[in-house]
């Protein structure tokens, strides 16, 4: 399990990673999505310790992740595929994290097999190597401890179809099997697929979160308001929950008229009450990722790398 | 977050019960680090280059000297100049390649401790210095030897145990000069350029100051690091050259040093 706790980072003036509070729980397929530049690969990299905090707090497992006694026997992570020595063979580099974790000589061989690296591959230099094999390879890494939790960033990225879906038939495994599975993406669809839960991130804020089923229902309502945050607190009142668009729309799963009645009693104007159209997460994403393209951030270093 | 966020409900636990491992003891991260300075062609080579360098300067001296300086000091002395280059080097890239090859990505996940980490590399370096120092005083004792024997003149040797022991310690302070650069410079290219420009650049501005500025020569021997650490190759230092090695020393090594590990520990590895 992962708990990220009201988790920001600043970089000078500018916020890559926005009071962001969320849950990655066990037995489930988390997917962290968010258009590139969102603040992804920033909370990632302050998950496994690689960059502080300003504020907040990330736990693996219930501890800090610098508190893990042998953090790659708990925590499967893949950051970036790229960042492997150019001079190393795939089979040198787990050997190092077969060796460094304290595992068993054979681990090595049979990760080799579970990421369908043959011995020819596992014996060419890492230069060599196509991002595909390197994403294997990277998984491997991850994988070679047997460990509770998986972290990977994007990691679909550069494997062919029949890859993507080896992968996420391995990741569906590892979570039915008990495991916490957070894997980033900046597609949607990549992740509908796979993932159980949804994490969605804009401009470092969290925008949307809870499970496929919800976000991605076709019933409820989509209702306008001047005041939204009154009406999601009279709608949680009784007992509704609802989720707030980045333009400001409320969704919920209940029937229009009641959210009618419900704003009516609250005394709350509204300026559009309808059914939702269904594809509400999918137009919230593409908002999302119109808004991040129209503004530039070259003055942040996180613009262009996250 | 400012979304009310619809919860969740918790999934049946079916986490599979295990226990907590034992925390990575340092022999293992010995052992790894010193895997990685041979496990590359790069590093391979350049491991293998002080041998090579050890034997092509004790042939050299066979070949070129006169009979009379068949001694063990020029044999060492030729041997001594390619490895205070060399190992230095090594010094840097242990620590710069997790930044310049971005390993550090993995390293620093799998033991979240840099401090470790970067320990194991300072013990690596200096083990595999220290080790490759004798290697080579003792391809130079093969050296003298033989080449006494091929020209026909007596094998004299010129150097006591403690002249060795100081050209160790000066070799170890010019590893430790490396390291200091690679931690606080963190990229390959950089920390190289860093250290020609401290081995080389820094003594001529000292040269130049001492020859045209008196008030500098009063002074010199306490803010010059690289003469202070010279005198050990030729010389006993006495108790003032030695502490004008700990004031140099505390100057142009500890601190940097210090501050390089600090910004280890704080930086964003990515």
């Amino acid at each position: 399990m992962i708990t990220i706790d009201s988790l920001t980072r600043r970089y000078g003036g500018f916020t890559a990673v926005d009071d962001v509070t969320f849950t990655a729980r066990a037995g489930r397929v988390t997917g962290f999505l968010g258009p590139n530049g969102a603040g992804k690969s920033t909370t990632m990299r302050i998950m496994v310790g690689l960059t502080p905090p300003t504020s907040g707090t990330a736990e693996i497992l219930g501890r800090r992740f610098a508190e893990l006694p042998n953090p790659g026997r708990e925590v499967g992570v893949l950051l970036d595929a790229s960042a492997q020595h150019a001079g190393r063979t795939g089979r040198e580099i787990l050997t190092i994290a077969q060796r460094t974790m304290g595992l068993p000589k054979e681990s090595v061989e049979s990760t080799l097999a579970r990421v369908s690296l043959t011995d020819e591959e596992a014996d060419r230099r890492v230069r060599n190597y196509s991002l595909g094999m390197r994403q294997r390879l990277g998984i491997g890494t991850a994988l070679i401890g047997e460990p509770e939790v998986l972290i990977l960033d994007e990691p679909a990225n550069g494997l062919d179809p029949a890859g993507i879906r080896w992968m996420r038939d391995l990741l569906r495994r590892f979570a039915d099997d008990g495991g916490t599975v957070l894997l980033s993406s900046h597609l949607l669809h990549e992740i509908e697929v796979i993932a159980d839960d949804l994490v969605v991130i804009g401009q470092g804020r969290i925008v949307a979160q809870g499970s496929k089923a919800e976000l991605l229902a076709a019933a409820g309502t989509l209702v306008r308001t001047v005041d939204p945050a009154g009406l999601a607190r009279a709608l949680d009142h009784e007992n509704i929950t609802s989720v707030r668009n980045p333009d400001g729309a409320l969704r919920t799963d209940a029937d229009p008229a009641l959210v009618g009645r419900i704003a009516l009693e609250a005394r709350i104007a509204l300026t559009e009450l309808r059914a939702a159209d269904g594809a509400g997460l999918e137009e919230m994403f593409l908002e999302l990722t119109a808004a991040s393209q129209r503004e530039t951030h070259l003055d942040h270093p996180e613009g262009a790398a996250a | 977050m400012s979304a009310t966020t619809t919860p969740v409900e918790a999934v049946g636990s079916t986490r599979r019960t295990r226990s907590a491992p034992a925390p990575i003891p340092m022999t293992r991260l010995l052992d790894t680090e010193l895997r990685k300075m041979f496990d590359t062609r790069a590093g391979f080579w350049l491991m293998g280059s002080i041998g090579i360098a050890a034997v092509i300067a004790s042939v050299a001296t066979m070949l070129f000297a006169p009979d009379s300086a068949l001694t063990y000091e020029s044999f060492s002395t030729a041997i001594g100049f390619p490895i205070a280059v060399i190992l230095p080097m090594i010094a840097i890239l242990s620590v710069t390649g997790e930044w310049s090859q971005r390993t550090g990505l993995t390293t620093f996940t799998l033991v979240p401790s840099r401090g470790r980490v970067i320990a194991a590399k300072l013990l690596c370096t200096l083990g595999i210095g220290i080790a490759s120092m004798f290697v080579a005083m003792l391809i130079g004792a093969v050296g003298n030897v033989v080449g006494s024997a091929v020209n026909g003149v007596d094998t004299v040797w010129g150097l006591d145990a403690t002249q060795l022991a100081l050209i160790v310690l000066a070799n170890v302070l010019g590893m430790l000069v490396g390291f200091m650069l690679g931690v606080l410079i963190r990229s390959s290219a950089g920390a190289i350029v860093g250290y020609f420009v401290y081995s080389f650049m820094l003594p001529t501005v000292f040269g130049l100051l001492w020859t045209f500025q008196d008030w500098f020569r009063d002074v010199h021997g306490w803010v010059d690091f690289n003469s202070a650490s010279m005198v050990l190759f030729d010389d006993t230092p006495t108790g003032e050259q030695w502490a004008q090695l700990g004031v140099t020393g505390l100057i142009w090594l500890v601190i940097p040093t210090l501050i390089g590990l600090r910004l280890v520990m704080r930086s964003e590895v990515k």
